[in-house]
């Protein structure tokens, strides 16, 4: 008969045990979602980062957005009135990391892009309290006096695809002049960059077309958050199983 | 100092160099020349206290568990005043001072101070001083012990000042960016190689139930590191880094990671402190020696599978979010098999609950223990989750837990300890022990009552629907209605720091203490 004294005196034994009865869990609950259908479905619509939005990424998570503001909205009726069409998966696909966030001190950010307008999130995040009274939120605004610096962008697409996104040779050797394109700076791109990301808008996103600064790459961000995904095309059967 | 010590730091300064020297971003040049300073800092040191006498095996190295206990303590303060500001901030937003001191970036500096430093060194320091008395064996590996805690530090100040320059994974309890990753990687197999080498040298024939928690603490905590921060630089000599996974299976590893760090780093290894410190200072045995071993193995075993109960709704398939539910619920027995087997050592001593304000302390933490573990489970049921999640009632079932067991466990630990370190027949003060009691009790009471209303509110605000069928409020509506919680939520915490600076200056008089006084002092009844 199995004695548990054996473990208890010996201390490999006991290493070794913990860390296999520690280690079932994660397998059988993280494996399979490398697998599903429904946690790997392609949806239409769904494309990378625009390299001027992957910055304006950058911008959100190095000032904690996510501390306040989730990206994940709930099947429930109440978010979906609120917020829009509840979260897909395919969504955050090329999110590293996923952004979905556990606490709304402020609310859910999924579906903010095109909600409102450029000047908006520009008065919004320079002074919050001068456009919602009650808010709590940090003011932003020393985003537009800091250029952006975007002089690896280059090399940022490439990790990026070295962790899976699938980011074409194209995208990568234009990177620098298609953000450049995004911000307004250089016209001439304009169809290239339009084709090389479907639905991406280029536009001066924080009014001041002298340079990029950081609040153009934050607005950027925010405009597109949610708007890849038609729900009007989108067919919620076509994965379940 | 041996010479392997000071190869070790010359060939950091020299890395330090070269990062500074190609740094593509000015944190990491920062970063770099604080690895020059410090490794030359110590290097000097080292080199004027060289020695290569070997250390007395008949003694512990009981010097580097007193410069924990002082870390502990240090850093607790710290932790809890930022978490006071990020308090004051949420009231008053006009305290966002400066970027540095915004919300968004205090927030994981307060949560990062008050878990991996204060509660990471008081694991760190207490299993050291455990491991060596329940094996009668010194800390194995000469001083590798003293590398595990300075290294810890140097882990500690690379996140904290990467958080507010700025410099972050952004995912919630692993923020700290790649290089800091890696530095803790290589601290936490010495940490690992200290602890399981003195148990092989131990000269009694069983491991002591405390030291089962400790090491089953040690190994997770690396798995869990390293699985979830497999990150990839942009640059080898740049902060930025994109982790390996995204979306839905970055969200379950993350929380696979996360829920685990509150179960390994905030429960397991906390056990292990109540295993050894409770039957000692109550001198009696522990209650059941078989409730140990059954609770053990079914804790550690079922912890790992609740990590999707922070999912809940999300767009994580559904069979996993219930797996994470029906074993956080499954969860809750084996959590209090360690409440139950840390009161019931109580039995025949339970006077002391009235005469000794230490073991006072230690009930306190094993009832917020059990609360603790009961309200969780209780939040994994998905039809709770859905009005809990994203609310205040996160953030009080978190702090009941967190102030409750684990800060009110270490403090008492810290009472027990400090006087045995340096030498001293008890604490300075006990009646002090008695204020910071009633103190941290009350400052939690205020804490955890507020988040509970504020939490639920909004959670109902959210979703209240008016007689035409529309949402009944604004979000913006849910936020004013806030205001009177977080003040009192940060009362509470005011009142929880301020029992943790009388704590320090107890421990301060304590540690200076002359004989004279040492006669004077008063101790528990026997």
């Amino acid at each position: 008969m199995f004695k548990h004294e054996l473990i208890e005196k010996n201390a490999t034994l006991l290493l070794v045990g913990s860390l296999i009865v520690v280690t079932i869990g994660g397998i059988v609950e993280i494996a399979p979602l490398f697998y599903l259908n429904s946690t790997i479905e392609k949806v239409a619509g769904m494309r990378p980062y625009t390299p001027l939005e992957l910055k304006g990424r950058e911008i959100y998570m190095r000032e904690g957005c996510y501390n306040c503001h989730s990206q994940m909205i709930r099947p429930l009726r109440d978010e979906v009135e609120r917020y829009g069409h509840y979260s897909l998966a395919a969504e955050s696909m090329y999110d590293h990391p996923f952004q979905w966030g556990s606490k709304r001190t402020g609310p859910d950010l999924a579906r903010v892009g095109g909600r409102y307008s450029d000047e908006w999130h520009v008065a919004h995040l320079t002074d919050p309290e001068a456009l919602v009274p009650e808010t709590v939120m940090p003011e932003y605004g020393f985003l537009s006096e800091n250029e952006l610096d975007y002089k690896l962008i280059e090399d940022t697409l490439k990790t990026n695809r070295l962790v899976g996104v699938p980011y074409t040779d194209a995208q990568i050797s234009n990177a620098k002049m298609d953000l450049e394109t995004q911000a307004e700076l250089d016209g001439d791109n304009l169809d290239g960059f339009k084709e090389r990301y479907k639905k991406a808008s280029a536009r001066d996103w924080d009014n001041n077309p002298n340079r990029i600064s950081e609040m153009d790459a934050l607005v950027a961000y925010l405009q597109m958050l949610g708007t890849l995904v038609d729900f009007d095309l989108y067919d919620a059967n076509a994965n379940r199983r | 100092m041996s010479i392997y010590s000071i190869a070790f730091l010359a060939f950091m300064a020299l890395c330090g160099l070269v990062g500074a020297a190609f740094a593509v971003d000015s944190v990491f040049a920062f970063h770099s020349w604080l690895t020059v300073a410090l490794s030359l800092g110590f290097l000097f040191w080292g080199i004027k206290n060289y020695t290569t006498e070997p250390a007395d095996q008949s003694r512990y190295l009981d010097s580097v568990v007193r410069w924990g206990i002082i870390a502990t303590i240090a850093w607790g303060l710290v932790g809890f005043l930022v978490g006071i500001i990020i308090a004051t901030e949420l009231a008053f937003p006009e305290v966002n001072l400066f970027r540095q001191m915004n919300f968004g970036r205090l927030r994981p500096l307060h949560t990062s101070a008050v878990i991996f430093a204060f509660g990471g060194n008081a694991l760190i320091a207490s299993s050291f001083y455990v491991v060596q008395r329940t094996t009668g064996a010194r800390l194995a590996l000469g001083n590798l012990a003293w590398f595990v805690f300075w290294g810890y530090q140097f882990f500690i100040l690379l996140a904290a000042s990467g958080y507010v320059l700025g410099v972050t994974q952004a995912k919630e309890y692993a923020e700290p960016e790649w290089y800091a990753d890696i530095w803790l990687t290589i601290v936490w197999v010495a940490y690992l190689l200290v602890f399981l080498g003195t148990l092989y040298k131990r000269k009694e024939p069983h491991i002591f139930v405390a030291n089962w928690f400790y090491l089953s603490f040690i190994v997770t905590v690396a798995m869990l590191h390293i699985v979830n921060n497999l990150n990839l630089p942009v640059s080898w000599f740049g902060t930025q880094s994109y982790p390996l996974f995204a979306g839905v299976q970055g969200a379950l590893t993350q929380w696979w990671y996360g829920h685990n760090a509150v179960g390994f780093f905030l429960t397991a290894a906390f056990l292990g402190i109540m295993y050894y410190f409770v039957p000692k200072r109550a001198n009696r045995p522990i209650y059941s020696y078989r409730l140990s071993i059954v609770h053990f193995w079914s804790l550690i075993f079922l912890y790992i599978w609740a990590g999707p109960h922070h999912l809940q709704y999300t767009a994580l398939p559904d069979w996993a979010q219930t797996l994470g539910m029906v074993f956080s619920i499954m969860l809750w027995m084996p959590s209090w098999g360690g409440m139950i087997n840390g009161l019931m050592t109580l039995q025949g001593a339970w006077d002391k609950i009235r005469t000794d304000p230490i073991i006072r302390m230690f009930v306190l933490s094993l009832a917020f223990y059990g609360m603790g573990t009961f309200e969780g489970p209780l939040m994994a049921i998905k039809e709770v989750n859905s009005l809990s999640h994203y609310t205040d009632w996160t953030i009080g079932h978190v702090h009941s837990a967190a102030l409750g067991w684990n800060g009110m466990v270490t403090f008492a630990m810290v009472y027990y300890i400090v006087p045995k370190l340096w030498g001293k027949k008890e604490i300075y003060s006990l009646k002090w022990v008695g204020w910071h009691f009633w103190l941290a009790t009350i400052g939690i009471v205020f804490y955890i009552s507020a988040m509970w209303v504020s939490g639920i509110m909004q959670g109902v605000m959210w979703k209240s629907y008016n007689a035409a069928g529309f949402l009944e409020y604004s979000f913006a509506e849910t936020v004013a209605a806030m205001f009177p919680y977080y003040l009192i939520r940060t009362l509470g915490g005011l009142l929880f720091f301020l029992g943790a600076c009388l704590m320090a200056y107890n421990v301060y008089r304590t540690i200076v203490m002359t004989k004279e006084e040492e006669s004077n002092i008063e101790t528990v009844p026997a």
